[in-house]
């Protein structure tokens, strides 16, 4: 009953999807407004629907509807309330309602926003939006269709995959589609630009909020899931190089590049096609992610179950990246306008730098995620790419890039002067330098090291810099000084809310270095009553406890922590769900911003007599939290409407 | 209509496409062996029972040398008969079935045995030394050794009849030749 | 709850196994370091893109013996390395070795980012010179004045 009214929705919502598009496009060539509006009209039937198969299929999810097969496989008796709600979007039909829902929320908020201010773009754009929606729904409905009838009717069911059962499972997946799909509009004017032929300015300016809300959510997306893997997975770390997570990095690097050239174009008319391309780009890494999440193609820890859907994906794929290219070549003869540039020394320069580092980061991740198909399909040898690979290969580039962070907003727009370097870096440098020096007097020795000090406050003495020069320019008018620094971020230009989300980034590339470079680690046997000990802390084993908890079992080990006093009792655990072949490692943890304390419990003796266990202290991890909280403090604001036209 | 090199820029993105198609043709899961065609790493362990198990006491026979253990379920639960009812078949025509058990215990393994029937001699790689020096990923993995003791097929997942039996006719043929 | 308790008593049988102590009973001192190194490079077999170092599985610990045990008994590091490789192929490594093939996943982001700073350098080159020839050297503002327009916009008046 409730799979059959839940298909139902869905077919309807696919019909109105596919004929809006259509009537928006058909309105848009014949200019017919009647068709436009029909369009608009059916995607808020859409919405509509697609809302409520979202909500039916929560409903079904709380009070255990087993004949919605979805239900069963996903849930079951003992799954706690909270569970039962975020387990809607835990597994493949799920997070494609979830996929599609955000896309009709975004094409409605479109419609509001944009209807009467862009008459040329936008009938196209809506096209677009209600053509790509039309497609997660055909996902819905042939491929990956939540409201499946199951029969007979189970009993129970089957239960939520355990490592789902966590906050940032509701968080993480709903922050990264709210990026994903975010791209999605500004790819939809990319479209309307390039069918029209005003591939001017007026599509960067519409959608260049719609561009920082994506990448926000894109960069929390990823931060969330950073922490879901530390604090769930019980590895040890936050990233791991994974093809999945690499599938989210990409959109980011390219996304992050656009954000940045967007603001040579609006200043110097330069660098259309270029742009064009980057959104484009970026829409397809953000298909290309789907397509690798969900087809199994390339093995991963986060891979849903495989079947049809990858083929329909990677058809999408192509139809897109061939009709987005395509559209590109239409109108190449308009692209060409030539640029002109005053000095080699300039913002400009410093942009170009940086977009040429983001998308070779970005391609350097690309290939090494699908280098092991290329490897097979050349050599017949299976070979692995990680997280050595990786790592290697990008940090010289990341740490240039936080270097581009210091150079790109001091140095001046056309023509850098001497004066100008000299007055807005000198400072910056001389500390780096002095922070270099530091760093090798105290004992570091790792050339990489001590490069990451030098440029990591480089940086924060290029904002310091800048932000009190502001802020000192302001109190000699006369205001007081928290008004003045207030006023800086809330009224005058991007500048300084931009400062805000670099500061965060330097925090979270603080937190990323200091845990590379100076986490320790080790691994032992103990007794009851004996103690491990590693920089400086004392890990006693008091004994084995086991607990049955209403959907599964755990056997929860306690260890005392001390360093000269005792600082508490870590418990970390082995659950063993019903449903699972392999128990589930729960860490226990004691963060600090120094350092944080990690504690893994492995195999144990069944009377509890010994246990060995995997220690770790973290260094500086916290930062990458923080990092997070003051990006978002800073895309906040740069979301916020500038009371003040910026220069 | 001059510029057609425009019309390059959308085939940029095909070898990509085509690349990843291509990945629908392989399993991520299935992982060639480098030791197939090689020498028989040799192990000397102890049976469930506590007497020893040695590799080299089997040479000149084919082996069927089988990884698996008591939680791998429902692979190992399938193919445990087939084990038996083969090994029962063959080993009069100098086919021996060992059975290694891994990162398992000895009570779940003796309960496993019993409940099977299994006749065949199980042995138990407490510290996975066997294993890794098969290059073992998962259970169950099985690997067939002709009489010059070398690795020949190594067989991902439940064996059925039908692999047991062509496998080990072969090599029984292989070595009655020459 | 049944359920869940046999699946848990069936579960912990196997599971709570014989606990292999992890004991420095070895000819020669291993430091946890060396171990951790080696196991950083090598894939745990039973993940899925995790290293033997950091998986949390009981394979992978086994792993970590197998190579404490190898480098207590005199082995180098490499030799410890070629010893996985020999059973499990390349594929175990968690970055291809540099050589044959694999020389491109190493070499092609260089040429990328090579490529592309040549890009954007002749790009600049041009539209600078493109300036030069076509218009009269842009008018020089002198530093004082271009700090009073700067503060003047700062102050958001």
């Amino acid at each position: 009953m409730t799979a059959d009214l839940g298909y139902g929705m869905t077919l309807i919502a696919l019909g109105l999807a596919v004929y809006g598009g259509v009537a928006a496009g058909a309105g848009a060539r014949t200019g017919r407004l009647a068709l436009i509006e029909s369009a608009q009209h059916a995607a808020l039937g859409v919405f509509v629907l697609v809302t409520s198969c979202f909500a039916l299929l929560t409903y079904a999810f709380l009070t255990f509807d087993f004949s919605v097969r979805y239900v069963a496989t996903n849930t079951n008796l003992g799954t706690p309330f909270y569970y039962r709600i975020t387990g809607v979007w835990g597994a493949l039909e799920g997070s494609i309602i979830l996929w599609s829902w955000m896309l009709a929320l975004y094409t409605i908020i479109l419609i509001v926003r944009h209807r009467v201010g862009a008459r040329e773009l936008y009938p196209w754009a809506l096209a677009t939006m209600l053509g790509i929606l039309a497609f997660f729904l055909l996902v819905m409905t042939v491929a990956a269709p939540p409201f499946q009838r199951q029969a007979p009717v189970p009993a129970d069911g089957r239960g939520l995959n355990p490592l789902l059962e966590d906050t940032g499972m509701i968080t993480h997946p709903v922050a990264l589609y709210l990026g994903f799909t975010g791209f999605t509009v500004p790819f939809a004017f990319a479209m309307a630009a390039l069918i029209t032929g005003r591939i001017g300015d007026t599509w960067l300016v519409l959608t260049r909020r719609w561009t920082i809300v994506a990448w926000y959510f894109l960069s929390l997306g990823l931060l969330i899931g950073g922490w879901w893997s530390y604090h769930v997975l019980g590895w040890g770390g936050y990233w791991a190089w994974d093809p999945v997570e690499n599938a989210a990095f990409m959109p980011w690097l390219t996304g992050t590049a656009f954000l940045h050239s967007v603001m040579i174009q609006e200043r110097r008319r330069m660098l259309r096609l270029w742009n064009i391309s980057l959104v484009i780009l970026t829409f397809g890494l953000t298909l290309f992610g789907t397509f690798l999440t969900r087809s199994g193609v390339i093995a991963s820890v986060h891979a849903f179950t495989q079947g049809s859907i990858g083929i329909l994906f990677l058809g999408f794929l192509a139809l897109v990246l061939l009709t987005a290219l395509g559209l590109v070549a239409w109108r190449w003869e308009t692209f060409r306008s030539e640029g002109e540039l005053d000095s080699v020394v300039s913002r400009e320069s410093a942009f170009l730098l940086n977009n040429v580092l983001l998308v070779a980061a970005a391609f350097t991740v690309f290939f090494g995620t699908v280098f092991p198909l290329l490897s097979e399909a050349v050599r017949g040898v299976k070979v692995s790419v990680g997280a050595p690979f990786f790592n290697q290969v990008n940090i010289p580039l990341f740490l240039s890039l936080v270097f581009l962070m210091g150079v790109g907003p001091l140095i001046a727009w056309r023509r850098a002067s001497l004066d100008n370097l000299k007055r807005n870096f000198l400072w910056p440098v001389a500390l780096g330098i002095a922070a270099a020096a530091a760093a090798f007097a105290l004992g570091v020795r790792s050339l990489l090291a001590a490069l990451t000090c030098a440029t990591t406050v480089f940086v924060a003495a290029t904002i310091a810099v800048d932000f009190t020069r502001a802020t000192r320019a302001r109190l000699r008018v006369g205001e007081s000084l928290l008004p003045a620094m207030g006023g800086l971020m809330l009224r005058h230009n991007r500048r300084y809310r931009g400062f805000v989300v670099h500061l965060g980034i330097l925090i979270i590339a603080l937190g990323v270095m200091g845990s590379h470079a100076w986490s320790v680690q080790t691994e032992t046997t103990l007794h009851r009553g004996e103690t491990a000990e590693l920089a400086g802390y004392r890990f006693r084993f008091d004994g084995l406890t086991a607990v049955e908890e209403s959907n599964h079992f755990k056997v929860v080990g306690a260890f005392t922590v001390s360093n000269g006093r005792v600082l508490g009792v870590l418990r970390p655990a082995k659950k063993f769900y019903p449903q699972e072949q392999a128990p589930i490692a729960y860490v226990d943890y004691r963060l600090g911003l120094r350092e944080d304390l990690y504690l893994v419990l492995g195999d144990f003796a069944r009377d509890g007599s010994q246990a060995t266990i995997k220690l770790q202290v973290n260094r500086l991890v916290s930062w990458i939290w923080i990092g997070g909280v003051v990006l978002t403090l800073g895309a906040l604001l740069a979301i916020l409407p500038e009371r003040h036209k910026s220069v | 209509m001059k510029r057609l090199w425009r019309w390059l820029i959308p085939l940029a993105a095909v070898p990509v496409l085509v690349l990843l198609a291509y990945g629908f043709r392989l399993s991520p899961r299935d992982i060639p062996s480098p030791l197939v065609g090689r020498p028989a790493p040799g192990f000397a362990l102890a049976t469930l029972e506590g007497a020893p198990l040695e590799l080299a006491t089997h040479r000149g026979k084919v082996v069927v040398l089988n990884f698996w253990a008591s939680w791998c379920y429902p692979a190992c639960y399938e193919e445990a008969p087939v084990l038996e009812r083969n090994w029962r078949g063959y080993r009069e025509r100098g086919v021996v079935v060992v059975g290694v058990d891994v990162q398992d215990k000895r009570e779940a393994a003796l309960k496993f045995v019993g409940d099977f029937g299994l006749t065949f001699p199980v042995a138990q790689d407490l510290k996975g030394t066997v294993s890794v020096d098969y290059g073992v990923y998962g259970v169950p993995e099985t690997f067939f050794l002709d009489r010059q003791g070398r690795i020949r097929v190594k067989h991902v997942g439940a064996v059925t009849d039908d692999v047991f039996r062509t496998t080990v006719d072969r090599l029984l043929a292989e070595a009655a030749s020459p | 709850m049944s359920r869940v308790r046999i699946a848990v008593l069936a579960a912990l049988a196997l599971i709570g196994s014989v606990a292999s102590p992890i004991a420095a009973q070895t000819a020669t001192p291993v430091s946890e370091d060396a171990v951790h190194d080696i196991a950083l490079q090598l894939r745990c077999v039973v993940c899925q893109n995790l290293s033997v170092a950091d998986s949390p599985s009981e394979m992978a610990s086994q792993m970590r013996a197998i190579i404490r045990e190898r480098l207590a008994a005199g082995e180098s590091p490499t030799e410890v390395q070629r010893y996985f490789v020999d059973r499990y192929g390349e594929w175990i490594l968690l970055s291809p070795p540099r050589r044959g093939f694999n020389l491109l996943v190493w070499l092609l982001p260089l040429a990328a980012v090579v490529v592309g700073l040549a890009t954007a350098g002749a790009l600049v080159w041009r539209w600078t010179r493109r300036r030069r020839g076509v218009r009269p050297p842009p008018v020089t503002v002198d530093a004082a004045m271009s700090e009073r327009i700067r503060r003047e916009l700062e102050s958001g008046s």
